[in-house]
Parts: structure tokens; sequence; C-alpha cells
């Protein structure tokens, strides 16, 4: 039995803008992923998530402006689990250069900016785990 | 990747899942997450850790939460983790949500109930999915238990996906099963059905500051109290939970030490451990039956020549079904002993 890829989604912090996330999820389900959705959490509880469920993607959403502050902390917090093959995706609303930023030097895989098709997306994070589409 | 035991998902077997098994029984929990995985989609390495782990399992207390879809399961599994962590446990969580037949994708949402920010709780918390099972556990659950017990949970907590009436597998796989239900699960009728409220050991009627848990509490004890029962037999307690609230969670945390207390010493613990492994026995022979009969015995070229057979009506599927496996079977056995025999015939000339 082939694996599923397991993503581990959350609301960075104290956000509430949740359509995105529930949208981005639903279409991963859809694709063919396991999404683990933890809601509201803070990176320490998000890195130890990916922990137990042995995630290979873990998925952000903020809207809400800390994207800096908490976004890092996550990646650093999984690589002190040892967990440095977890590909972090980020997503919502922020300045660009942030998301170069967070890219360049903050060890995010990738940012998806508003209006990025969801498609974009599910490929980004099939190639990332160096793993084909599931087919059902 | 970095040093220690980081190795990408599909080359950790071999030498290495010695050194992720040795971490898993040390209490490690990324081996833990790592051997939980392989487990679950029944790696080539699965059996090899089943085999190592087996000698340290059987001491956990198994719990199962049951019920249906949005009664509240996953509220109460949390509340009842921090009754279990505070009084010093280490504990597992199993969460099934269902897969999706279209995608093969899963939503698991059950971690969205879990209490933020509860630091010190010693748990493992483990989402799964249904995959294509139908019993409301996932192919694997039983295994994957076995994997967090091996890692040190004293007790182990599986949550069904969200049921109806009969999907009642979780009773097959756990000591002490509780069903949650809401106010808005039916009326007399619907409790006196068979099926899932056959099978619970402590009843939780949760949602209870709506309109109508007392009386679906009165229903439930009524129909538990019109079922003859020998004296001394265990009689399912009703409690009334606001889980959310945190109302009434003390009552099902101390039933279930009652009812683990009960099956003790009454000897039915051991009973019901026995026949359950008895019923897995079972299973896996015919797991295995399957296996070998497909991979070794039938051989299936010829399976388009029997086809063609059935639909032409020269044989019905039951007798052409009983001609190819005694055939192969017959077959096989003449084989072995022959093979017996002439070993002997060596032996004899030595």
């Amino acid at each position: 039995m082939t694996r599923k890829v397991r993503v581990v989604m959350a609301k960075l912090g104290l956000d509430i803008h949740w359509r995105g996330v529930y949208l981005v999820a639903q279409f991963l389900k859809d694709a063919g992923m396991e999404v683990v959705f933890l809601g509201n959490q803070f990176p320490e509880q998000i890195a130890e998530a990916a922990l137990e469920e042995d995630a290979d993607i873990v998925g952000l959403s903020c809207l809400s402006g800390n994207h800096m502050t908490l976004a890092p902390k996550v990646v650093r917090l999984l690589r002190e689990k040892g967990l440095e093959r977890v590909k972090v995706f980020m997503g919502g609303v922020m300045a660009p250069e942030d998301a170069v930023e967070l890219e360049r030097t903050h060890g995010v895989h990738k940012v998806f900016l508003p209006d990025t098709p969801m498609e974009t997306i599910v490929s980004h994070m099939y190639e990332s785990v160096g793993r084909p589409r599931h087919q059902p | 990747m970095s040093g220690g035991l980081a190795i990408s998902p599909d080359r950790d077997r071999g030498p290495d899942l010695a050194a992720w098994i040795d971490a898993c029984l040390r209490g490690d929990k990324r081996a833990t997450a790592r051997l939980i995985s392989m487990v679950e989609r029944r790696d080539p390495g699965a059996s090899t850790i089943l085999e190592r782990i087996y000698p340290h399992t059987g001491k956990a207390y198994t719990i199962g939460i049951t019920g249906p879809p949005g009664a509240g399961k996953s509220t109460l599994v949390d509340r009842l983790v921090n009754e279990f962590c505070k009084d010093r446990f280490s504990v597992g969580v199993i969460a099934v949500d269902p897969t999706s037949p279209f995608s093969g994708g899963a939503l698991l949402g059950d971690r969205v109930r879990m209490t933020p920010g509860s630091r010190g709780r010693d748990c493992f918390f483990r989402s799964m999915s249904a995959g294509d099972a139908v019993g409301g556990l996932g192919p694997a659950t039983q295994d994957v238990a076995r994997v967090l017990e091996a890692n040190g949970r004293q007790i182990v907590l599986i949550e069904t996906v969200g049921v109806g009436q009969s999907e009642l597998d979780v009773a097959q796989a756990t000591d002490t099963v509780l069903v949650v239900l809401t106010p808005e699960s039916g009326d007399t009728v619907q409790m006196m059905k068979a099926g899932l409220l056959e099978i619970a050991d402590i009843f939780a009627v949760n949602k209870a500051d709506r309109l109508g848990a007392d009386s679906l509490a009165l229903a439930l004890a009524g129909m538990l109290d019109r079922k003859p029962r020998a004296a001394g037999a265990w009689r399912p307690p009703v409690c009334t939970t606001s889980a959310s609230l945190g109302n009434g969670t003390r009552t099902v945390y101390d039933s279930i030490w009652r009812h683990h207390h009960h099956l003790r010493d009454t000897g039915e613990l051991e009973q019901r451990r026995r026949s359950r492994l008895e019923k897995e026995l079972r299973r896996k022979v015919e797991e295995e039956l399957k296996r070998v009969l497909w991979d070794e015995l039938v051989q299936t070229e010829k399976m388009s020549a029997w086809v063609e057979a059935v639909r032409k009506r020269e044989v019905d599927p039951q007798r052409m079904a009983r001609r190819i496996v005694t055939e192969r079977l017959e077959a096989k056995i003449h084989r072995r002993t022959r093979m017996t025999r002439t070993k002997k015939e060596d032996h004899a000339g030595d």
C-alpha cells in the first residue's frame, strides 16, 4: 500500500480568518491527501502534531500579520525535533517581500499568496515530497 | 537529512528498522510515529515491527469511544486524556476519521477538539483514516494500538469514526466501550434496537445542557433495566455530560475505572482479551490462507478459462470454486508428503 501524503494544517496563532484554510484543506483531501486539521494552534503544538502524525507537510494559514514571528518558529521547532524533511507551506495575506524572506531565509518551502490557483498548491505539494499524485 | 534517525520514509528499512524499534521501546515519539505509519500502510517492515514489539504489549488498558458523528466523542476524549494525565498515566489516542471513497483522501479533524497548550500532558495523539474498512475503525487500528503500547502508553483510547447503528468493530478491539449519544439520538424505540447500544459498557449522554437529555438518559436506563442480568453482572451506567463545558466528564472517568475493576475482579478481563486474541488469530489465519491461496496455489492465469466455463454454464460458480480449491490443495499436500518421504528415505540411507 502506498503511503498517502499527510498534511498537518493549522491556523497560525489566534488568526480567525478560517475560510481560506477550510477551502485548501478540502481541496487537498479531494486531491487524495490525508489532512490532519488542527484549527488554531501555536508553533509548539503544530510541531508536536507534525511529529506525532508523521507528517510530510505542514500547511500554515496566516492572515493576521504575525507570519514573520510565528512561521519561522514553526520551522525552527520542526528542526529541533529532527523533522527537517517536513516541508512547510504557507498561505495567506502578506507583503510579497515578506513571502520572499520567509522562503529565502526562514526555511519556509513555499508561500502562496492570494489568487493562487488550487491546482498550483496541490502540484507543488506532491512535487515537494517527491511522490506521484495519488490515484484513487 | 539530519544525523541520528532521520531517514527518508521509503528507505527506513533493513538494519535501520531495528534502531527505530529500539527507540520506540525507549519512549521516543518520532520513532513511534514512523513505526505507526509503516504498520498502518502494511509496509514490508510491518511484520518485523509487530513481531518485535509483541512481547512488550498486552498490559495497556484500551478504551473505545464510539457514537454518531458530532456527538462529542473527540471533546470527551480530550477531557478523559486530561483526567488520565492528572493521575499520571501515559496515554495514547488513536482517532479514526473516514476516508473519501472518491479521492482516497481524508480530512482528519479530531485534533481540533484537543485543548491547545495543555502542557505536561503525557499523551501521544494519532489521527488515522479508516480506509475502506467499514466497522468504524481503520484496517490496522489494533496493530497501531500495540505500537503505542510498546512506546510505553498505559492507557490507549480509540475513537471510532462517527457510526450509525452497526459499526461495532470497536467492541472487538477494546476493554471498555464508551458509547456517546446526544439528546437528538432518538426515542425509546431507537434505544431498544440491536447494535451500537448493545456493545456499550458505559453510556455518555453528551450535550446534556440541551433539551431532552434527561428523557434520553431515562429511556436508556429503562432499556438497560428491562434486560435480564445475572446477579453481580455489569449494568452499564448512564452518565449525562456536557463535555465542552467539562460537566460530568469526571463521572465518566470514574465509571471507566469501576468497569475496569469489575472486569478485573470477575476475571472477565482475561476472558475478553483471550477471546479477542482468538478472533484475531482466526482472522489472521484467514488472511494468510487467502494470501497463500492467491499467491501460491491458484494459477490465476487459468482464470479466464474458468470464467469461460462458468459463463458457458458448463459448471456453476460454487462447484467451480470448490473444484479449483480442492484440486490445488490436494496437489500441494501430495507434493509435501512426497518431499518428506524422500527426505526420510535419504536419512535412512545415511
